[in-house]
């Protein structure tokens, strides 16, 4: 008889979810006014769950479900930072433009914990649970504009393609359970290595599952969603989406194909080499023609997970590292430009045209300067963050022979630091086009911590590169 | 002629490429994309549950539940926002879903 699971191992999921459901009654039977006290509970709510991450212990409950590791715990707190900051963004945007209600911050806490299920798998039922508790809400905070046209089609837009891809990654999650035997992942990378050679039935399996999930990440092929999706949901709801789950999928990605499919890397090897090759080379090129700033950060956007994909190509520990490493260092670089983004606002209307941040160094000389710095790390140029994370993939990919993928990674990233630059030669060198309005505190605050982070990463490199080692070893 | 493993997956994956199909070759409307996605999860379930026949593991079956359960939420959300979509543009045709071109 199997004992009576050990709750105590979920304690951060279930504080969320309870938390969640507290801060609804909370809005539900308050005024309109109770929504910035629901905004800041959130956040705080959120907060403590990240402390309670890292004070948490590791091992497995649920039968094996749910999985708490060095792995998992490193990159939870990644999320739950990336949530709480775009909950901290989101309150003054959204009551600007007349969308705020009390909802959007609790169902961004529900989309978390969706995340940190899918951080935390240990089957591929639990993969699917988590992937949709964190889509469903996803869809609905992507049409939460619900009287703005654009934001509603976006949601549709999201829910269409989002439905059709974890139907995908059930369909190949059902081939793999009945050509393994098993829904767990050990289970599976058992029976994979037993099998000698693999079953056309398996193959099958992987390559829907990683279509499944290749949506998520929005790797190419399967990014075609994230330009539009971008673009149309609200500004503050496209800086959460660009970060925490970009962040969970990717956990997911890593984690199925190395804990399940190890045992069978040449299956998907060449199936990860090609998205990231392809993911790369259209981030760089599709991204030179947007003058919308949101659709920018939506190519560049793939081309980051294009980047991070390199180093679950190379399949390594190294690799693994260089993607815990990379998406630390994604999500302060997104952060702290979507806090510009989210300031651009002139007149009393947000404008999205790149060229509205000509000659942003004389009218706001220290948001320039570290949105400059932003940019240049987005680039990968040294010494700030976007390098490391860059130089640590390439690394592992070299290292596991996979010679032509570093080389045009390498390639399209000075293909990509065009348009990062053109953003900083419209800040510097172009006519002024009159001041944006003065930033809120929070923006301020944010994008001054990620500037910070992101141009002093060589001195943070060391702890965090011990924990992201540590975190990698977990899955070896 | 007794039935097989192989009769229901290949029922199974006609009823899944129908889904698939349904959604990109449907340029009509979007209620059809709804459905679609629906068979696309039947045929899953289709496949779990025959697997767990076939295999004599009930976990296959439960999976199943749990997939059902969750197609009765996916559903409810994307006709919540389709609702919304029309209240906005007044359609629901495929075609008019195109204010941004990705």
């Amino acid at each position: 008889m199997t004992a009576f699971p050990d709750f105590a191992l979920a304690g951060p999921e279930l504080l969320l979810a309870a938390g969640a459901l507290l801060l609804l009654l909370i809005g539900a039977y308050g005024s309109e006014k109770r929504s910035s006290l629901v905004s800041g509970l959130s956040v705080l709510l959120l907060l403590v769950a990240a402390v309670a991450v890292v004070i948490g212990r590791d091992g497995s409950t649920f039968g094996g479900a749910f999985v708490v590791d060095g792995f998992a715990r490193f990159l939870k707190v990644l999320v739950l930072i990336g949530s709480a900051v775009a909950v901290v963004m989101t309150q003054r945007f959204a009551v600007a433009e007349k969308f705020f209600h009390f909802e959007l911050p609790v169902l961004i806490v529900l989309a978390t914990i969706g995340m940190l299920l899918m951080i935390s798998a240990g089957d591929l039922i639990a993969v699917y649970l988590g992937l949709e508790l964190q889509s469903l809400a996803l869809y609905v905070v992507a049409s939460f504009h619900r009287d703005d046209g654009r934001s509603t089609e976006a949601g549709l837009k999201y829910f269409v393609l989002g439905a059709l891809s974890s139907g995908m990654l059930l369909y190949g999650a059902s081939l793999i359970y009945g050509f393994t035997g098993h829904v767990d992942f050990a289970g599976i990378a058992a029976a994979a290595a037993a099998g000698g050679s693999t079953s056309l039935g398996l193959t099958f399996g992987i390559v829907f599952v990683a279509t499944g999930i290749a949506f998520k990440v929005s790797a190419v092929p399967f990014h075609m969603w994230t330009p539009d999706v971008y673009e149309g949901a609200p500004t503050p709801v496209t800086a959460f989406f660009a970060a925490a789950p970009k962040i969970a999928a990717m956990a997911l990605f890593v984690r199925v194909v190395m804990e399940a499919l190890g045992p069978v890397k040449a299956e998907w090897q060449q199936i990860v080499a090609f998205m990231s090759l392809a993911s790369m080379i259209l981030g760089a090129f599709a991204a030179i023609g947007q003058r919308n700033i949101k659709r920018l950060m939506a190519y560049s956007s793939i081309g980051h997970m294009g980047y991070a994909l390199v180093g679950l190509a190379a399949g390594s520990e190294a690799g693994i590292y260089g993607i815990l490493i990379y998406l630390a260092t994604y999500l302060a670089m997104t952060a702290g430009a979507f806090a510009v983004i989210l300031s651009m606002r002139r007149d009393g209307a947000m404008t999205e045209d790149i060229e509205s941040l000509a000659g942003l160094s004389r009218t706001n000389p220290t948001v320039a300067y570290l949105l400059g710095i932003i940019m240049f790390s987005l680039a990968g140029i040294p010494p700030f963050a976007g390098f490391f994370g860059k130089y640590f993939v390439f690394a592992a990919a070299i290292n596991a022979g996979l010679y032509w993928l570093a080389v045009i990674g390498i390639l399209s990233s000075v293909v990509g630091a065009y348009y990062y630059l053109r953003i900083v030669k419209i800040m510097f060198l172009d006519e002024p086009k009159g001041a944006f309005e003065p930033m809120g505190g929070e923006m301020k605050a944010v994008l001054g911590i990620s500037g910070l982070f992101v141009a002093a990463f060589a001195l943070v490199l060391g702890p965090l590169g011990d924990a992201a080692l540590a975190a990698a070893r977990t899955l070896f | 002629m007794t039935l097989g493993l192989a009769h229901y997956l290949s029922v199974a994956a006609i009823l899944f490429t129908l889904g698939v199909l349904g959604i990109f070759l449907n340029r009509k409307n979007v209620i059809v994309i709804l459905m679609s996605v629906e068979l696309i999860l039947l045929a899953v379930n289709l496949n779990l549950v025959a697997f767990s026949h076939f295999l004599g593991d009930l976990v296959g079956q439960v999976f199943a539940l749990f997939v059902l359960t969750v197609a009765a939420a996916e559903a409810a959300i994307g006709l919540a926002i389709l609702v919304a979509f029309f209240r906005n543009r007044g359609s629901i045709a495929v075609e008019d879903i195109n204010v941004m071109k990705g």
